[in-house]
């Protein structure tokens, strides 16, 4: 039997950036929060011996414990779906912080056009171009960009995001809160030859401190080091935001927050007199293996993409999608990331092993709709960038595609490789399919019974000109910075959930105007659960050319500011 | 310049960071640095105190104790074909002469082995490409296995052990192995020899460059063939240099 606790006034499952926006903006307010997270505590003293790539960046110590939970996976539906058994393709975040510990901290704003893709590709296109008669489902997102700006510019100020000015982004309405990192030789190379050619290279936004930084809230963050065990590590002198040195201190600071750690959240409890509303949710223990209830007046999901996903499933709250008859909203438009770069030989050595998360330069001429996609077989497009995070040597053997995998040759390659090539590459949008989505899988469960969700996913015929497109504009973009042999490459196949491509999947709960096709409003709110909001990257209806977490926090801050108005005056929030 | 110089102390980060004049760091920060000994003078290349023994030094551990392995035989079949994988030549030692198969017997015996945080519940089948790793055995299981189908292969090809082959003669095994010319003697969705090779050349390669703590890269060989510095505190002063650096690597053991 499970042991029912004191009601209070928000839970929050999940303690990463969306679970420490939401308490912070809401413990501040007043509201008496607490924060479920299954992993354990841990801070910046826990973070002094980690550059050790074997333990961190290749065994994975910060992220999910998949022995416990995973998801399985298949490229298509008439495939059996298998479990992921290892991580590989995306790292999975656990623990006080979530993956915001051990992220790079590159954080760009989607692009104006992200928001409103289908309308404003109607607009100049045609509706023909849409593909939605290849199966494609590019829909707007409920909200404009200048209707984000606000949450963008407080989640820069939370962060002290460093940057330099992007000619082409969408407008912000403060400078940034910091100057931009370092141009190291490896990056001013690229900008110089890409602004040569007329493109618009600058310095990457980074989450990486340039200088110490107070933020709104008061906490501080000092200078990054450049000490290039960032990405995958978590960092030793609070010079990287994380939540766990800006929104998690800033919520336990008003008194009212709780963070409750080995808390493996099972379910969402309904309200057994209203179908408008969620009581509370169901934990275990997992130390002591005792269940719990906490009663809130109001559930916020923060568990990342596949969690939100799963909660609401288990909980039976809202409708599966079924991709035959496309009816159900809950799981559709699942989407990820791809990669088309190319890499150019040098016979300078660079100093690759030094670097930060979010060293790096980039360019938006190649993305969104800043240029004209009449002749082209695919919408949208993607960042491209040079990035220095800290090569490293177990994860870093670089060969010609010739070469073979192992003996003489292949480590004579490998070492001479490691200190001069650079790979330029774009970070390319995804097409939302209407058979990429997520489920709940039958054969497989979780260690608390409850079943793995389940991926259905393969990149689109458009997802494969997109990335290819891309990879040539680096090809062009090395040749002018001077390599002496630039391999290009080639066209990607099928979706592997092997090797590591991002932690950037979306979809799955996703946010609109219309409940037809969305599972939340654009607060948040679930559409049929007035006190129950959902935030995330679940909320993209497609992936854009980018990171997420910009774009992620930005709807965290928004979805906080739901929740208070919520709390005062109850009801449905797009009214 | 010397290394001292070179060398970022924590005076200098709590320097740059402000630290020491507007004492901002929390405890736990500070407390956490205390471990790291950052002031110490001179740095910890060598070893600070007895206890620490012969060992401590850049975390460079030469133990030659078994963890996992229970002969000699099977730690020299690993060594052997591991040194082909990475073999010694005029940049540098090989994988044996760094410790890799010492590398691996102790991640054998641990988590790495039974394959602790990896979701290990059936039923398994054999997935495609794309799904990955699918086997019901663990990492300890696969390479006894592995080792067995070595010796039976270079029985089969050239009467002998594998350990006991020419080079040349290993390496044709081996490539047997990558393209799955070797029944494992099991069904594909328990094991598969490709799958059996890549899990050696990825053990190689981490037992090669990772940290000494974990008993390959020994001297760290492995990653100053490579040029890679290993644990440093910082780069700020040389981010920014249009000259290559060649920085002696440490251990993140060093100052312990
Ligand atoms: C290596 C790496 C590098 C990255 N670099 C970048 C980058 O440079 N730029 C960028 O924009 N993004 C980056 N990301 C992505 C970024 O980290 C995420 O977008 C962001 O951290 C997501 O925050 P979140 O709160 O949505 O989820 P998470 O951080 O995943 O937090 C979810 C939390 O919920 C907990 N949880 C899950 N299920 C339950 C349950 N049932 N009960 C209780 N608790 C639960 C988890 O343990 C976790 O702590 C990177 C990610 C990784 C892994
Ligand atoms: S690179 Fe900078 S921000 Fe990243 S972990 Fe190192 S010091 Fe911290």
């Amino acid at each position: 039997m499970a042991e029912t606790l004191d009601k209070v006034d928000v839970v929050t499952v999940g303690v990463g950036w969306t679970g420490g926006i939401v308490a912070a903006e809401a413990a501040k307010a007043g509201l008496s929060v607490v924060g479920l997270e299954r992993g354990k505590n841990r801070g910046t003293e826990d973070y002094q011996h980690v550059h050790d790539e074997y333990r961190y960046a290749i065994r994975y110590e910060l992220m999910q414990d998949t022995s416990k939970e995973t998801i399985t996976f298949r490229n298509t539906r008439d495939e059996r779906a298998l479990p992921m058994r290892r991580m590989g393709s995306f790292l999975l975040g656990e623990n006080v912080g979530g993956a915001g510990t051990h992220w790079n901290g590159q954080t760009w704003r989607f692009l104006p056009y992200d928001f409103e893709i289908r309308s404003l590709t109607e607009e100049r296109y045609g509706e023909d171009k849409l593909g939605d008669d290849k199966g494609y489902r590019w829909q707007d997102w409920g909200i404009t960009y200048d209707e984000l700006e606000p949450y963008f510019t407080q989640f820069d100020l939370t962060i002290g995001l460093a940057g330099e000015e992007n000619p082409l982004g969408g407008s912000r309405s403060e400078p940034f809160p910091t100057p931009p990192m370092i141009e190291t030789p490896m990056l001013k190379l690229f900008k110089d030859a890409a602004n040569g050619m007329g493109l618009h290279a600058h310095m990457m936004p980074s989450a990486n401190m340039t200088q110490q930084y107070t933020n709104p809230d008061g906490q501080t963050l000092q200078p990054c080091q450049y000490c290039a065990f960032c990405e995958r590590f978590a960092c030793e002198y609070d010079a990287k935001s994380s939540p766990e040195t800006t929104v998690i201190p800033t919520a336990l600071e008003t008194g009212n927050f709780d963070i409750r750690t080995q808390a493996n959240v099972v379910e969402v409890l309904t309200d057994e007199d209203d179908d408008s509303l969620v009581s509370g949710v169901r934990y275990i223990d997992t130390l002591s293996g005792e269940e719990f209830i906490q009663p809130a007046d109001i559930v916020v999901l923060n568990s990342y993409v596949f969690n939100n996903y799963k909660l609401l499933r288990v909980s039976d709250i809202g409708e599966q999608y079924d991709p035959e008859t496309e009816e159900g909203t809950l799981g559709r438009n699942y989407g990820y990331q791809t990669f088309g770069g190319a890499r150019g030989f040098f016979d300078t050595q660079f100093n690759t092993f030094m670097g930060a998360g979010a060293l790096g330069a980039g360019l938006d001429d190649y993305n969104g709709d800043e240029f004209d996609h009449s002749d082209l077989d695919f919408l949208h497009g993607g960042n491209i960038a040079v990035t220095q995070t800290g090569s490293r040597p177990i994860a870093t053997n670089i060969t010609r595609p010739d070469t073979p995998s192992w003996g003489a040759e292949f480590k004579k390659e490998t070492i001479e490789n490691y200190t001069r090539t650079i790979r330029v590459q774009g970070q390319c949008a995804t097409t939302p399919h209407k058979d990429n989505y997520l489920d709940i899988d039958e054969d497989y469960t979780d260690a608390y019974g409850l079943p793995l969700v389940q991926l259905t996913y393969n990149f689109t015929d458009s997802d494969r000109v997109r990335t290819k497109y891309l990879a040539d504009r680096c090809g062009e973009i090395l040749e002018e910075m001077g390599a002496n042999e630039i391999v290009v490459d080639e066209e990607i196949g099928d979706y592997d959930i092997v090797p590591y491509q991002s932690t950037h999947n979306t979809g799955g709960t996703v946010m609109g105007d219309d409940p037809e096709t969305s599972v939340v409003n654009n607060w948040m709110q679930h559409w049929d659960r007035d006190n129950l909001f959902v935030v995330g990257a679940g909320n993209f209806p497609h992936n854009s050319g980018y990171n997420p977490t910009s774009t992620v926090g930005a709807l965290a801050y928004r979805c906080a500011e739901g929740v208070i108005t919520y709390s005062e005056d109850g009801g449905r929030l797009e009214d | 310049m010397s290394k001292d110089e070179k060398r970022f102390s924590r005076r200098d980060f709590l320097k740059t960071t402000g630290v020491a004049t507007g004492g901002i760091l929390g405890g736990s920060l500070l407390g956490g640095f205390i471990g790291y000994n950052f002031d110490q003078s001179p740095p910890a290349t060598e070893p600070e105190t007895a206890e620490h023994g012969e060992e401590a030094s850049g975390g460079d551990n030469h133990h030659t104790g078994y963890l996992f392995f229970t002969k000699h035989s099977d730690r020299e079949t690993i060594e052997a074909a591991m040194e082909r994988i990475f073999p010694e030549d005029d940049l540098g030692p090989g994988a044996a002469a760094l410790g890799a198969a010492y590398f691996l017997d102790g991640q054998l015996a641990g988590d790495y082995g039974s394959n602790t945080k990896e979701y290990m519940q059936g039923p398994f089948y054999e997935g495609s490409a794309t799904q990955g790793y699918q086997s019901r055995l663990n990492r300890r299981e696969y390479f006894t296995l592995g080792i067995l189908k070595l010796n039976e292969v270079a029985n089969e090809e050239h009467d002998a052990d594998f350990r006991a082959l020419e080079p040349e003669q290993m390496d044709e095994i081996l490539t047997l192995f990558q393209e799955g010319e070797v029944d494992m003697g099991v069904p594909a969705h328990t094991a598969t020899a490709p799958e059996f090779f890549g899990l050696l050349r990825t053990a190689t390669l981490e037992g090669v460059y990772s940290d000494p703590i974990y008993r390959g890269n020994r001297g760290m060989e492995g990653w100053k063939m490579k040029n890679f510095p290993g644990h440093q505190m910082a780069y700020i002063e040389q981010i920014d240099d249009g000259e290559f650096h060649e920085i002696d690597p440490q251990s993140v053991a060093e100052g312990h």
